[in-house]
């Protein structure tokens, strides 16, 4: 698989570690009050559908970026990369 | 129809004419008091312990390609028991003693065949950790040997045990593992549960469960609506999926794990072959080829092939210990989809929703489980209680903070 780096350009897969969903990036709020069940949900339950997947590759031997991938997970075909920061940003969530 | 020399002879003597089909292909009825969604190896074992040991009738098994087509076809072989939880342990034994009578119990072939699986260790450390393994398994009544390069040079010298790198120092041999025929086994276990009443339905897929107040009452097909007394959910790969449709969110991802086949040579290779220093591991099939594989790929998904990557890792690992693997030609790679769990472990269990059974989450060691899982998975659905071997395998033991995590990784399922 090639991953098209927004910032590099297309790099090999290999290059990459893979995390999971991309919903990982939405960590619970320790201190609500729903806080233990959103905590069970958010370490150990997976939505793992056939089909296009948001999900979380670390550029490890590259230049250290966290990326947004959004891959059909039957046909491998990758259809939009962004840089996790900038999708937590959108959020409001990072600076 | 029963096999037996005699049977062998006398068809021999009349042109083969007489044999009938190993399983009866039947057709849906309306209403079956047990549906086992998933015709593979466990699924097919779990339908024929729950009529053999459990007495009971009336059990469809639907399966929505061909029998043998998904993991029970795809995987290397091996069977084995050298795990070390408490959790695991009693379970995986329980299963190596029913592969030793699995032939005599079914009344078929299934080339079981105990050549030992030996785990090489390069490490100090690794001896370590090996011998408390071998420990936990001898406490558990399994059996364990530890071997010295010496030893391990007589049964096996080509190993490369000298290498700069990853000097071979030992290793754990399990002299009762070994390899079983594994398309044997789905027709096996089909043949002798469909001998005993149960209907074996291929070619139909669940493309719905029917649940009516928290209670599952039936699935519908792609060869119409089956309603069900219990129904139990068998699908290792496609769990994730079928679960889905029952509104639920599995601790489970799926990855695609691949395997090799080399072209035939003479026999060369006794046994198993474990790496400990890389993911690769290597047996011979009785036609001579190789089988081999090593890590996921390592990513989600349902492709059933994977990728370059993994490819030469698992050869780069297979060339530290057997150079002579150097010069040989790969016959077929393919790839097949796992339920990768959150500890790398099992669920056996009940569901959230009446009626309805839950069997996944294998991780890449499904098949040598496969007569314990259809046993305990039967155990489970005929008495609503677990079987004394598998009362770990729990949805909650997640939050509660029991994981069953042989290898210490936590909850990232591509690292078990």
């Amino acid at each position: 698989m090639i991953i098209n780096h927004p910032l590099l350009g297309p790099r090999d897969a290999a290059e990459f570690t893979y995390l999971g969903d991309a919903s990982l990036i939405d960590r619970p709020d320790g201190m609500a009050d729903n806080a233990l069940p959103a905590f069970i949900d958010y370490g150990y339950l997976r939505d793992n559908n056939a089909g296009e997947h948001r999900e979380l590759w670390f550029h490890e031997q590259g230049d250290r970026s966290w990326l947004v991938v959004t891959r059909h997970t039957v046909t491998h075909e990758i259809t939009n990369v962004e840089l996790a920061s900038d999708v937590a940003r959108k959020r409001g969530r990072s600076k | 129809m029963r096999f037996s020399a005699f049977k062998i002879i006398s068809e021999a003597l009349r042109g083969h004419k007489g044999w009938d089909a190993t399983w009866r292909d039947a057709t849906p009825k309306s209403h079956y008091d047990y549906i086992i969604i998933g015709g593979g190896g466990h699924g097919l074992a779990t339908a024929y312990y729950l009529a053999r040991r459990y007495g009971k009738v009336n059990i469809a098994v639907i399966e929505k390609g061909w029998l043998g087509g998904g993991n029970v076809g795809r995987n290397t072989t091996i069977i084995r028991s050298n795990y070390m939880l408490n959790g695991n342990e009693p379970f995986y034994e329980l299963s190596l003693q029913l592969w030793e009578g699995l032939e005599q119990d079914l009344n078929y072939n299934a080339m079981v065949s105990q050549r030992g699986i030996l785990n090489l260790f390069h490490t100090d450390a690794q001896r370590d950790a090996f011998i408390r393994r071998g420990n936990a398994m001898l406490l558990n009544g399994a059996d364990a040997d530890l071997l010295t390069t010496a030893q391990i040079k007589s049964r096996y010298p080509f190993l490369n045990t000298e290498d700069a790198r990853f000097p071979i120092k030992g290793g754990l041999a399990q002299h009762r593992g070994g390899t079983v025929r594994h398309d044997a086994v789905a027709w096996g276990y089909a043949r002798a549960a469909s001998r005993l009443g149960v209907d074996i339905i291929q070619n139909c897929e669940v493309t719905g469960l029917d649940i009516k107040k928290n209670k599952c009452v039936g699935v519908t097909t792609t060869r119409g609506p089956i309603k069900g007394g219990k129904i139990a959910c068998c699908v290792a790969g496609s769990s994730s999926r079928v679960m889905a449709m029952a509104g639920m969110r599995l601790p489970i991802e799926s990855h695609v794990l691949q395997a090799f086949v080399s072209e035939g040579l003479k026999p060369l290779i006794p046994g198993v072959i474990t790496f400990g220093a890389g993911h690769f591991y290597c047996s011979q099939s009785d036609k001579g080829g190789l089988v081999f594989g090593g890590d996921i790929d390592g990513y989600n998904s349902y492709a059933q092939r994977g990728n370059l990557p993994v490819v030469e890792d698992v050869c780069e690992g297979g060339m530290a210990i057997l150079p002579n693997l150097g010069r040989l030609r790969l016959l077929r790679m393919w790839g097949g989809i796992m339920d990768m769990s959150m500890d790398g472990s099992p669920i056996i269990d009940k569901t959230p929703i009446e009626n309805l059974y839950f069997n996944g989450g294998w991780c890449y060691g499904g098949f040598k489980a496969t007569p314990a899982s259809g046993l305990c998975y039967a155990h489970l659905l005929a008495t609503d209680t677990p079987h004394e071997t598998a009362t770990a395998y729990r949805f909650d033991r997640f939050e509660k903070g029991l994981m069953i995590d042989e290898k210490g990784q936590g909850n990232q399922p591509n690292l078990h």
